[in-house]
């Protein structure tokens, strides 16, 4: 069968004026334990890839600029 | 991805540890303490500084046997009534035993417990017979110890490898895994004399009441890999019909918590605000009594606090909301919730594996040793039972040291590169294809019908239609699709959970009658039947390679249990007083 995309709202929310990224910084991608969080190859800050959060927290408590929110997933509010 | 292109390292160690959560390390530790000249290796499939059950840290120790409060034969005996006997006591008695050891070691190294003012440890009572939670609110830097002191020891720490089946040679003993990159898809074989299996619980089994996949009890990367890789290998998994179900804050689906609440008066209540069970332990007839009033007119089921004082309130807030979960906060401002004001409705999670807080896991003796010469299993995966994290500290312990002597015995083992040739195509085969099913979707199905045809009350028929819906979905894998490596990653998870949803089955369907309450609770079978099923049930793979059981005695107690006591926790409903005439 072919494989169709779907959009889905994000949980994890950077704010790009404060990340990094484009400085090197990996820190909320290395600490996800789902491997979620991904750096746009555009515009070079975190960003959320896939729609698996387990609301967890380490991205946003270890983000050196507080640039990192995690907000509870759609379906849980 | 061009499978062919991709590389593929082999590398040797002597223990390699395969799960860098929590009892993953301490085996890492407790090796390189036994021989420092050992080399060990520690496979993660996330990152070691975040990943596992206690990612954020941990509120407390639920199973803290400490000098003054409890002895190790109380606790034996505590936890042996609490399964309806079905326990190696001889494993209780070493975590026993190992834990307060344990508690001095983990304060030593900078884990925060709660003291009383002369420094002594604030234990709080919360079983229904013994004195064993031990309080952390500075508990949130647990992962960061650790780490520290892997890297002191120089444990060779290896991130974002998935391991995905274990080698064995000629002899039957450990050889090594393979293991897969979860961003390349890189292959890595270790080579390792033992091996040491510490992936946590099946968590993601059952599909959360929210439908949202990973919003699991569980840390929802902990999916059940080592249950499968063991049973591929050839392991015993022990009393999987034991399932793990807990009672938790609604949606949100973690803890709520009363181990936390419990000492401060906080307490589990149905919708007149009364209690209706004696203790807020969790145990399968607790979980029993929850369900029982969730199915009743004074359902649902509440966590209440709002009898409390505001300081008594704020102080748990500064627990709840720093540790473990600190999600749980944001949780309730979003729903308006307020501990002060209403109490938080609560509801049961969905099924799982995990001897950490039930008794479904792969066997083990008191020495972490499975029934593979060299394979050993700690955490919530081993069949331990309510080991919660101390027990992952205390077994992984012991099973890092009893690796480190048995490296000492053997050399590296061969393998067959038949298996590994194998075990390269079926991680593979997805890759292969451009169109198909995605696992997502074969993942939201399978714990569908996990849902629909496994959880308890567990009728015969339902289960039978469930394995065969399961046989389905195998055939199914044929046309499952990964276009890159973190689908992939998804894809090999994906299986570990098809795995446990037939072990799931299979072992509920031997057990022929009920037992520890709700968690293997069969409406056809609805009695006790100490004649016949007094004893473990132990699950494995055949010589043909199918899925086979066997009853396993239970070994004679080192603690006796007199006749009366075993009963205590299934009197856990308060009574209702008689009214008067």
């Amino acid at each position: 069968m072919p494989i169709i995309h779907q959009a889905r709202s994000a949980a994890v929310v950077i704010d790009e004026e404060r990340c990094i990224a484009e400085k090197g910084c990996r820190v909320c991608v290395d600490v996800c334990p789902l491997d979620i969080l991904a750096i746009h190859e555009d515009r070079q800050k975190a960003y959320m890839k896939y729609d698996e959060c387990w609301y967890c927290m380490p991205c946003e408590v270890d983000c050196p600029t507080n640039a990192v929110k995690v907000n509870i997933p759609y379906l849980l509010r | 991805m061009s499978a062919n292109a991709l590389k593929s390292e082999i590398i040797e160690t002597d223990v390699l540890v395969i799960g860098g959560g929590t009892g993953g390390p301490m085996a890492a530790i407790k090796a390189k303490e036994a021989d420092p000249t050992l080399r060990v290796v520690l496979l993660e499939k996330a990152n070691v500084k975040r990943s596992g059950a206690i990612s954020m840290g941990m509120d407390g120790l639920n199973n803290a046997v400490v000098p003054g409060y409890a002895t190790p034969e109380q606790y034996v005996k505590e936890i042996t009534v609490a399964n309806d006997g079905i326990v190696h006591q001889k494993a209780l008695m070493a975590y026993a035993q190992g834990s307060y050891p344990m508690i001095q070691y983990l304060d030593r190294i900078g884990v925060k417990f709660e003291k009383d003012g002369s420094g002594e440890y604030n234990m709080r009572k919360v079983h229904h017979m013994g004195t064993y939670v031990l309080p952390m609110p500075e508990g949130h830097n647990v992962k960061k110890v650790l780490y520290r002191q892997l890297r002191r020891l120089q444990v060779g720490v290896i991130n974002r490898y998935m391991a995905t089946r274990l080698l064995r040679g000629p002899d039957g003993r450990i050889a090594g895994a393979i293991g897969v990159n979860t961003r390349t898809s890189e292959f890595l074989v270790v080579r390792a004399k033992a091996v040491v299996l510490a992936c946590g619980a099946a968590g993601r089994l059952g599909l959360p009441a929210s439908g949202y996949l990973f919003g699991t009890y569980e840390n929802a990367a902990n999916c059940g890999d080592g249950y499968a890789m063991a049973y591929h290998a050839g392991a015993e998994l022990a009393n999987l019909e034991c399932y793990q179900i807990n009672p938790l804050i609604k949606d949100y689906n973690g803890p709520s918590c009363a181990y936390v609440t419990g000492p401060f008066g906080g307490y589990t209540a149905n919708n007149r605000g009364e209690r209706f069970i004696e203790c807020d332990y969790w145990s399968g007839q607790m979980m029993l009594e929850f369900w029982r009033e969730l199915q009743s007119g004074n359902g649902p089921v509440f966590l209440k606090l709002d009898h409390l004082r505001e300081e008594t309130i704020s102080e748990i807030e500064t627990i709840l909301h720093t540790n473990e979960r600190p999600s749980r906060g944001r949780f309730h401002e979003r729903r308006g919730n307020n501990y002060r004001h209403r109490p938080v409705e609560m509801h049961i999670s969905e099924i799982g594996f995990c001897s950490g807080h039930s008794a479904s896991g792969v066997w083990v003796d008191e020495h972490a040793r499975t029934t593979i010469p060299g394979l050993y299993a700690a955490g919530d995966m081993a069949s331990v039972p309510h080991n919660y994290m101390l027990g992952a500290f205390v077994n992984g312990g012991i099973a890092g040291a009893d690796a480190a002597a048995f490296c000492a015995e053997v050399d590296l083992a061969g393998y067959d590169s038949a298996d590994l040739a194998a075990g390269r195509e079926r991680v593979l085969a997805p890759t292969r294809r451009e169109d198909g099913l995605t696992p997502h979707e074969i993942e939201f199905k399978t714990r569908r019908l996990v849902n629909d045809y496994l959880e308890p009350p567990k009728v015969t028929a339902k289960m039978q239609i469930g394995q065969r819906r399961f046989a389905e979905i195998r055939e199914d894998l044929d046309h499952l699709v990964a276009r890159d490596p973190h689908e992939l990653h998804r894809a090999l998870e994906l299986q570990s959970i098809l795995d446990c949803a037939d072990m799931a089955a299979a072992a509920s369907l031997y057990r022929t009658e009920s037992r520890w309450g709700f968690y293997h609770l069969r409406a056809d079978y609805p009695d006790r039947d100490d004649a016949n099923w007094s004893c473990h049930t132990m699950l494995f793979k055949d010589e043909r390679g199918r899925m086979a059981h066997r009853k396993r005695v239970v070994d004679p107690y080192i603690v006796p249990v007199a006749a009366a006591e075993m009963s205590a926790y299934h009197q856990l409903r308060i009574r209702t007083p008689a009214a008067a005439e």
